[in-house]
C-alpha cells in the first residue's frame, strides 16, 4: 500500500530543547497506524508538527505533497483532521454548532444534514445530545464529539491524540471499537498517538515506538505485541 | 408620571447607544481580551465621514448605509495593519497601540474638520410623537429602533450563520477553531470591522443630540464602559441591557436628583463601575473568568 503521510527527519525545538530528532515514519492509505512511547517521548509534538502547529524542519509528504511550512488551516483543507489532546471542545457551544465547525472547511457544505447524521450514527448519544451546551458533555462523550467532529471533514487522515487520556476503560474500549468501524467503513487512515500501548496494539496495523524524541522501532503491530522487550517495556506482563 | 415616562423612553435611547458602543467594546474584548479604547474614535471619525457624504449632498440613508461600509472596512484594514503585528505581545502593549489610535484619530479628525462643534442632521422628524398625553421625541424612538434593528442584526447573524458560528469559535478557542480550517486572524479583523460598523452607528444616531466634534464620543465611551461592567464584559447580550440600564438610570439621576443635575451625570458613570467592579465583578450577566494556572 502506497504511504498517504510521509515523515522524514522531522526536527522541533521548543528553545534550547530539541524535542524532535530526525522522527521519521509513513502512514498507510487506509491502515491505521500508531505512535507509542511514553510521556514526553514527542508523540503529541510529532501530530502537532504534522498539521502546521509547531515550526518544524524535516519533510512531511500528504498524498504524494510536501506540506511542511504551511498553515494549520490550509493543511486541514487537504483532509486532514486533528484531534487534539484534551480534545478541544468548544465548550460554550452546542453538540451540533461543534459538529458544523468541524465541517467549516469543506467546499461542500450542502451535504452538512447527511454528514451529521452519518457521524451521529457511529456516536448515537451526540444526535441525542444534539442542542446541549458541549461544555455539559461527560468526559466520554467530548472525546467522541472530538472523533465526530473531525470526522464531519471528511477526511483522509484522522490524528488522533490520545483518546484515551483520562477516560473509564469501558468507554475507552468503546470509543477505539468505533474508531476501527470508521476506519474500515469510511476508508479513512488514521494515525494515532497512545499511552495505552495494548490498546493501540489491538487496534493498529503498524506501529512506532518513540524514546526522547526519535523512533526507536516500527513495525507490524502485530509483531511488536510479541515482541519480549517491548512486551515488559510497554504493555508491563 | 408623565415626565417619568418621557424620562425613561429617553433614557432608552441614550442608552442603546451606550450599548450599542458596549457592544463593540465587547466583541472586542471577548476575542482578544483586550479592551480597545479607540472605539469611540472610530465611531466619530465614521460619523464625520457620514457628514462629509451628507454634505456633498448624498440622501441621508445612502450616506449611513455607505458609511457603515466604510466602517467595516476601516476596522477591518486597523486591525490588519496595528493590532495584527502586536497580536501576540503582552495586553499592555495592544493597549497602548489603542490608546495611540485614540490619540491619532481624535488629532486627525480635528485637523481636518476643525474642533469647532457641527449640527449633524437626524433623519427623523423633528415633531415631537404624541402617545396620549405623553410627547416623545422623535429623534428618541428612532434611535432606539435603529440601534435595536442592528442588534437583532447582529444576533442574527452570530446565531444563525456560518461565519458569524465560526468569529464565535475563533474567539472561544483559537488552537481548535485553527484544525477546523478557521481562518482565526481574519476573523478577528472582520470582528473589528464588525465593531467599528456598530460605532459608527451609534456615532451617527447620537450626534444629532451631542452635535459633532472631535470628543464628541470621550463621555460616551465612560458610559458605555459603564454598561459593558455593568451587563459583564463577557456578555455581548449583558453589554446591551447594561447600556438600556445606564442610559434610564443616567436620564433618571439627573431629572430627579437635585444636585447631580446634568453636571453630575458623568459622576453617576463612574460611581457605577465603582460599584459594580466591587459587589459584583463579573457584571450582572457575566460569567467569572476561570483560568487555568
Amino acid at each position: 500500500m502506497a504511504a498517504l503521510l510521509n515523515v522524514r527527519n522531522l526536527e522541533a525545538r521548543y528553545g534550547d530543547t530539541r524535542v524532535l530528532r530526525g522522527v521519521s515514519f509513513e502512514v498507510a492509505e487506509g491502515g491505521i497506524t500508531t505512535i507509542l512511547g511514553a510521556n514526553g517521548a514527542g508523540k503529541t509534538t510529532t501530530l502537532r508538527a504534522v498539521c502546521g502547529m509547531v515550526k518544524t524542519a524535516g519533510e512531511i509528504g500528504f498524498d504524494g505533497r510536501r506540506i511542511d511550512g504551511r498553515a494549520t488551516e490550509d493543511i486541514v483543507r487537504l483532509g486532514v483532521a486533528h484531534v487534539p489532546e484534551g480534545r478541544g471542545t468548544f465548550v460554550q457551544l452546542t453538540v451540533e454548532e461543534n459538529l458544523r465547525l468541524g465541517a467549516y472547511a469543506r467546499r461542500d457544505p450542502g451535504h452538512l444534514g447527511a454528514d451529521m447524521e452519518r457521524v451521529c450514527r457511529y456516536f448515537p448519544v451526540l444526535a441525542e445530545r444534539r442542542h446541549q451546551i458541549a461544555g455539559t458533555l461527560s468526559g466520554g462523550e467530548q472525546q467522541m464529539l472530538a472523533v465526530a467532529r473531525g470526522l464531519m471533514l471528511r477526511p483522509r487522515l484522522l490524528l488522533l491524540d490520545e483518546p484515551s487520556l483520562g477516560l473509564a476503560p469501558l468507554v475507552v474500549r468503546e470509543i477505539f471499537r468505533i474508531i476501527r468501524t470508521i476506519n474500515r467503513e469510511e476508508r479513512v487512515s488514521v494515525l494515532l498517538v497512545e499511552q495505552n500501548a495494548s490498546l493501540a496494539l489491538a487496534l493498529a496495523d503498524h506501529a512506532y515506538l518513540m524514546e526522547t524524541g526519535t523512533v526507536v522501532r516500527g513495525g507490524a503491530a502485530a509483531e511488536l505485541r510479541e515482541n519480549d522487550a517491548i512486551r515488559r517495556a510497554y504493555l508491563g506482563y | 408620571m408623565d415626565t417619568l415616562v418621557q424620562q425613561i423612553v429617553s433614557g432608552l435611547a441614550t442608552g442603546g447607544i451606550y450599548g450599542s458602543v458596549a457592544l463593540a467594546l465587547v466583541m472586542i474584548y471577548q476575542a482578544t481580551e483586550v479592551v480597545n479604547y479607540a472605539q469611540g474614535e472610530m465611531a466619530m471619525f465614521s460619523t464625520y465621514l457620514a457628514w462629509t457624504l451628507l454634505n456633498a449632498g448624498v440622501p441621508y440613508w445612502v450616506a449611513f448605509f455607505a458609511t457603515l461600509a466604510i466602517a467595516f472596512v476601516g476596522g477591518l484594514l486597523l486591525e490588519r495593519i496595528l493590532i495584527r503585528p502586536v497580536e501576540s505581545a503582552p495586553v499592555l502593549t495592544i493597549v497602548i497601540v489603542c490608546i495611540g489610535l485614540l490619540v491619532i484619530l481624535n488629532s486627525v479628525a480635528g485637523w481636518i474638520y476643525s474642533y469647532i462643534q457641527k449640527p449633524f442632521p437626524s433623519p427623523f422628524p423633528s415633531r415631537p410623537i404624541q402617545l396620549g398625553n405623553i410627547y416623545f421625541g422623535a429623534h428618541d424612538i428612532g434611535a432606539l429602533a435603529v440601534t435595536l434593528v442592528v442588534l437583532a442584526g447582529l444576533y442574527v447573524f452570530f446565531r444563525f450563520t456560518t461565519l458569524g458560528l465560526a468569529m464565535r469559535a475563533a474567539a472561544q478557542n483559537p488552537m481548535s477553531s485553527r484544525l477546523c480550517g478557521i481562518r482565526v486572524g481574519w476573523m478577528l479583523a472582520i470582528g473589528w470591522g464588525l465593531a467599528a460598523m456598530v460605532g459608527a452607528v451609534a456615532g451617527m444616531m447620537v450626534a444629532p443630540v451631542v452635535f459633532l466634534d472631535p470628543n464628541m464620543m470621550s463621555g460616551i465611551l465612560i458610559y458605555a464602559f459603564a454598561s459593558a461592567t455593568l451587563g459583564g464584559f463577557t456578555s455581548p447580550g449583558g453589554a446591551v441591557a447594561g447600556g438600556l440600564i445606564v442610559g434610564v438610570i443616567e436620564n433618571l439621576v439627573g431629572t430627579y436628583v437635585k444636585f447631580i443635575g446634568t453636571e453630575l451625570k458623568l459622576t453617576v458613570a463612574l460611581a457605577l463601575i465603582l460599584i459594580v467592579l466591587l459587589v459584583r465583578p463579573s457584571g450582572l450577566f457575566g460569567r467569572a473568568a476561570v483560568h487555568r494556572v
